[in-house]
């Protein structure tokens, strides 16, 4: 009884960690996807932005994913599409207003970008492959961590184009998380020249280009190591057998 | 068959509808108060740097008159608020708009002082105008808009209000020729609509408070 449920519990561990896996790394939505461009792009010019650009989508995404999974016994598959999108136009506004309401500036600055969030493919996308077929937990989980992957790569995105843009990083922090960070800012280079191409639209492709070769380098170094762990089992097994042979 | 189908994805996406519209409404409602503060506080910090605390002494948002929708190519009907310094008029914030920005409508505060030079502009965010170039116009991002410190219709000359580029005194920005041309164009309209109508706005503002502490100073 008691091993039966903790097979159980062992396959769910697996099952979330893959969950896990796949929106930070595997399935990356902006790496592996490559959804969600518009924001990815348009708003990744400083640490702050993607930052603030990640939480919400984060939020919707999260939100929508346990609203889909919630209703997904209860809808028809001629009319899930229209009750995906009504979802996710809903929180988007709602998380527009919560921004409005508490990092004004911020709102200001992304202006557009928040209620193009309903756009994201990467949300509903989500919502129809993920949440509609599964339970309330993985699918808030899937949201969750599908969001953080956007996130990840919007800050990292922000960091290089900020860093090589305007010579700085986490400018503007004090707009996101309140006056104590009003002296965040940290200055990489002095008097720094402004690196036009970082900061408009095409540096933001170039980088994501770049980020997108880092990750498939390091997939590629994690299978030779992987392949090279699997040979020398394998020629250790067969030395095995050798042995069992002679004698 | 059909219409059983139908008649039950309808009533799905009307409760759908519902719920979602409620779920809004709720957080508006929650919301309203505070995103109006910040649009407050967001307007006051705004006037400020145009007129400092210093240099006046009335409630800054408190004397104001709405401009109608249409003048100084504004598309809605703006406030502008007046400057007072011991009950004499100091300065005027006029709300301009700019139409014919890279991205569309810029709309700008122009701070004139009664003598007529140019207390300061600033843009009203949000802006369109593209990033790295044109929004040189955010203070934050460029100190271009402080050209207009100063500046008055005599200085410079009528001809000179215009870029470098077309022969003015101003500065472009890089890679940004229509954004400043925008800017410069409308704060210029913006000061000749103050020599014309300045007593005019003034006439008009003792006439809506005039039972208020600010009468018109004794001629």
């Amino acid at each position: 009884m008691s091993n039966s449920t903790n097979i159980e519990q062992t396959e769910k561990q697996i099952a979330y960690q893959k969950i896990a896996k796949d929106g930070l790394w595997t399935n990356n939505p902006a790496l592996v996807q490559v959804l969600g461009l518009c924001p990815l792009l348009a708003v990744s010019g400083t640490v702050v932005n993607g930052l603030g650009m990640g939480i919400a989508t984060m939020a919707v995404l999260t939100g929508s994913n346990i609203a889909v999974s919630l209703i997904r016994n209860q809808i028809t598959t001629a009319v899930r599409l229209p009750a995906f999108v009504m979802i996710i136009a809903a929180l988007t506004t709602c998380v527009q207003l919560l921004m409005q309401a508490f990092a004004f500036e911020l709102y200001e600055i992304l202006g557009i970008f928040i209620p193009l969030i309903v756009t994201n493919c990467a949300i509903i996308g989500r919502a129809e492959a993920f949440a509609s077929k599964n339970n309330v937990l993985s699918s808030a989980l899937d949201g969750f961590l599908m969001g953080m992957g956007f996130l990840a790569v919007l800050v990292l995105l922000g960091a290089m184009r900020e860093g090589l843009g305007q010579g700085t990083l986490f400018s503007n922090l004090d707009l996101l998380l309140g006056e104590n960070f009003t002296d965040s800012k940290i200055i990489l280079v002095n008097d720094y020249p402004n690196f036009l191409f970082a900061i408009l639209p095409p540096g933001a492709f170039v980088g994501l280009g770049l980020l997108i070769a880092a990750k498939n380098i390091i997939d590629g170094k994690l299978k030779s190591l992987k392949d090279a762990k699997k040979g020398m089992i394998l020629a250790g097994s067969k030395r095995v057998r050798t042995t069992g042979t002679i004698s | 068959m059909l219409e059983k189908s139908i008649s039950k994805n309808s009533i799905i996406l009307a409760t759908f509808a519902f719920i979602t519209a409620a779920l809004i409404a709720i957080t508006q409602m929650s919301t309203e108060n505070a995103i109006e503060r910040n649009k407050q506080k967001a307007l006051e910090k705004a006037l400020y740097e145009l007129i400092s605390k210093e240099q006046h002494d009335n409630q800054l948002l408190d004397d104001k008159l709405l401009l109608a929708a249409g003048t100084l190519s504004n598309r809605k009907a703006r406030y502008a608020y007046f400057a007072f310094k011991d009950a004499e008029p100091y300065a005027l914030i006029l709300p301009a708009s700019a139409p014919d920005g890279y991205g569309g409508e810029i709309q700008l505060i122009v701070g004139i002082y009664f003598n007529g030079k140019l207390a300061g502009v600033r843009i009203v965010p949000p802006h369109n105008e593209t990033p790295g170039l044109g929004d040189g116009i955010e203070v934050k991002k460029s100190p271009w808009m402080l050209s207009f410190n100063g500046k008055s219709l005599q200085n410079p000359q009528p001809e000179k209000w215009a870029v470098k580029k077309d022969g003015g005194d101003f500065d472009q920005m890089t890679g940004a020729t229509i954004t400043p041309r925008a800017v410069i164009n409308a704060v210029y309209k913006t000061l000749i609509y103050f020599e014309q109508n300045q007593a005019n706005l003034l006439a008009q503002l003792y006439a809506s408070q005039n039972q208020h502490l600010l009468q018109p100073s004794a001629e």
